[in-house]
């Protein structure tokens, strides 16, 4: 072999030495911020931790009680608004996908993706915050709902568009009315695609904390009441987190490493139903 | 007359019976049938046209809300050097240069990595469980909420950082954004190497076989074949980065420092867009202020709309 041809093959082997060791390295911090979460907060957490409520600086053993809770009510809420919705939109987009407002919608599906969340929040401030005249959970669910509702119509769409015409017609052959053949047949067809659809948005949202700053905003109390304002997880740790008090520090490490393995939970789930209904996500 | 009674009794009686009972029964279920068909058609056009509306709504609510401002500041807004909510004074202009300079920052530090995952994945090693774990492992990088890099970076990397602006001998304050650059660069691998994974996997076989069997090696093929027919693909996952990038506001508000000066360099404390909305907004005390700010947030809504738009049309143009 020539000098020349060496050369050659040695600068292609160099060039796939140095993509192995960037891939490798994406993965390093990763890895480094999940070990040292974990590590950071697991002994943070034990049952008075998920059972109390934050304390006052200076005492110990507050716990995050009213945080988990928000959580949970403020994302079912916002589940509750966003997926109805949601598919609705996305059966539209796929039984009607060349109208005009489909081409519209899309767009609008499409803009609305990519609009940052803090943008979201001060929507959400003007639209249900001031009208109330205060902080309250239903803003935050709504604020929430809203950058929920790309992904669900986009899984909807995609799924149902991948089912074949003649499940419909099918239907149709036997008298069935539209709307109980994209009840009862296209839907139940679709639903685990539109299932993964909805797990990666609520896996999307529930670590969201900008458009929370000014809708459910915090509470140091519990509260129930989707009129009031709410503590959530992500508002906790970065409440805590850039307190400049130890004590809460360590509240903060326990929240993220609980959020982040809720979050974790829920990827890996989605995961796994798609790759179980071998959903295109 | 007669037989127009017997013909209504008989009817009567075979309701009795309810054969003709059924009958009817069918008939008034087919038109609550299409009646409701209908009502479901209605239903699912005006949710997709509520899509519509929402996003023009969004728009008019943030030209509305900053009106204010845009009267009062004019185009001295987007210049103006000077941030000082308590004189009324409001230039944007540090945070315009605090966001541009942090994200063009994460992107030339990520783009090596995302790339290298897009060939990785998509020409080197396409199958088997190593790549697999791989691209999942990528992709719970944009799973983890960006709270949580704020918080890391916080309390893990800044420090690091301090130490190395210590080495090289510039300002030490730690946060600032280079600190947020680094943080965004790690958050935003996944977008662009996805991306730019499924679009090396595109390139058609016998256009790579074609330049093998010249004699290429495995670089060249790279070289001369993927990259310049992937190049507006991974142009697409560069611009759906920035966007992510552009708009990214926990992470980098609690890493940047937060000043509203002019950074000196890329290692001085500063501010982004979406950082001091969510810092002030709730501190805005008068109408001018928080105008001001929503300003701010309507500039951001349309250069992110803007970006991503460039991305998918370009993705678009590629798949088809």
């Amino acid at each position: 072999m020539s000098v020349q041809v060496k050369y050659r093959i040695g600068k292609s082997i160099a060039f796939q030495g140095l993509t192995i060791l960037l891939s490798v390295l994406c993965v390093v911090p990763l890895i480094f911020i999940l070990v040292y979460i974990i590590k950071a907060g697991v002994t943070k957490i034990n049952w008075n931790f998920l059972t109390n409520l934050p304390k006052p600086v200076g005492e110990t053993g507050g716990g995050i009680k009213n945080a988990l809770l928000g959580s949970v009510e403020v994302i079912a809420l916002s589940t509750i608004i966003a997926v109805p919705v949601g598919i609705l939109c996305g059966i539209y987009l796929s039984e009607y996908k060349q109208s005009k407002l489909a081409y519209w919608t899309r767009l609008s599906v499409d803009i609305l993706q990519g609009v940052p969340s803090i943008v979201i929040g001060i929507i959400a401030y003007f639209w249900i915050v001031k009208p109330m005249g205060h902080f309250s959970a239903i803003s935050g669910s709504i604020a929430l709902a809203i950058m929920m509702l790309p992904i669900v119509v986009r899984s909807t769409e995609e799924t149902l568009l991948l089912l074949p015409d003649s499940l419909r017609e099918a239907g149709y052959a036997l008298g069935m009315p539209f709307h109980r053949v994209v009840l009862k047949v296209i839907i139940p067809c679709g639903f685990s695609g539109i299932l993964s659809g909805v797990m990666l948005s609520v896996a999307r949202i529930t670590g969201e904390t900008a458009p929370l700053l000014f809708t459910a905003f915090g509470n140091p109390y519990l509260s129930f009441d989707i009129g009031q304002p709410m503590q959530t997880l992500p508002l906790i740790i970065f409440n805590y987190a850039t307190s400049p008090y130890n004590d809460w520090h360590d509240l903060a490490w326990g929240a993220s490493c609980i959020l982040l393995l809720w979050v974790l939970l829920l990827n890996i789930l989605t995961k796994v139903i798609s790759a179980k209904w071998k959903v295109q996500l | 007359m007669i037989l127009n009674e017997e013909a209504l009794t008989q009817r009567v009686v075979s309701n009795d019976i309810g054969i003709s009972v059924k009958k009817e029964g069918r008939n008034r279920r087919s038109v609550r049938h299409i009646r409701a068909e209908g009502v479901f058609k209605k239903l699912i056009f005006f949710v997709a046209f509520g899509m519509v509306v929402m996003i023009l709504g969004i728009l008019v609510t943030l030209v509305v809300q900053s009106s204010l401002s845009i009267k009062s500041t004019g185009l001295s807004f987007l210049w103006g050097k000077v941030w000082d909510p308590v004189r009324d004074i409001f230039g944007v202009y540090p945070f315009l240069v605090g966001t541009i300079l942090t994200s063009f920052l994460a992107l030339v530090i990520s783009i090596p990595f995302s790339f290298a995952v897009a060939l990785f994945l998509g020409e080197y090693y396409p199958k088997g469980w190593v790549p697999t774990l791989l691209k999942d492992t990528v992709e719970l990088i944009a799973a983890v909420p960006s709270v949580i890099y704020g918080f890391w970076g916080l309390a893990v990397m800044v420090p690091i950082v301090r130490k190395f602006e210590a080495a090289i001998g510039v300002q030490t304050t730690g946060v600032g954004i280079f600190a947020s650059s680094l943080i965004l660069a790690i958050m935003i691998i996944p977008y662009s190497a996805s991306l730019g994974r499924s679009m090396v996997q595109m390139v058609p076989g016998n256009l790579k076989e074609a330049a093998y069997s010249l004699g290429a090696t495995r670089w060249e093929v790279i070289k001369s074949v993927v990259l310049p027919y992937t190049k507006s693909g991974l142009f697409a996952g560069v611009m759906l980065s920035l966007g992510r990038a552009l708009g990214e506001t926990m992470a980098v508000t609690m890493v940047i420092g937060n000043t509203a000066k002019l950074p000196e360099s890329i290692f001085a404390p500063g501010n982004t867009m979406a950082s001091v909305i969510a810092n002030e907004f709730t501190e805005a005390d008068h109408p001018v202020y928080l105008s001001a700010l929503i300003e701010l947030g309507l500039v951001l809504f349309l250069v992110t709309v803007v970006i991503n738009m460039i991305g998918k049309r370009l993705v678009k143009g590629f798949s088809k």
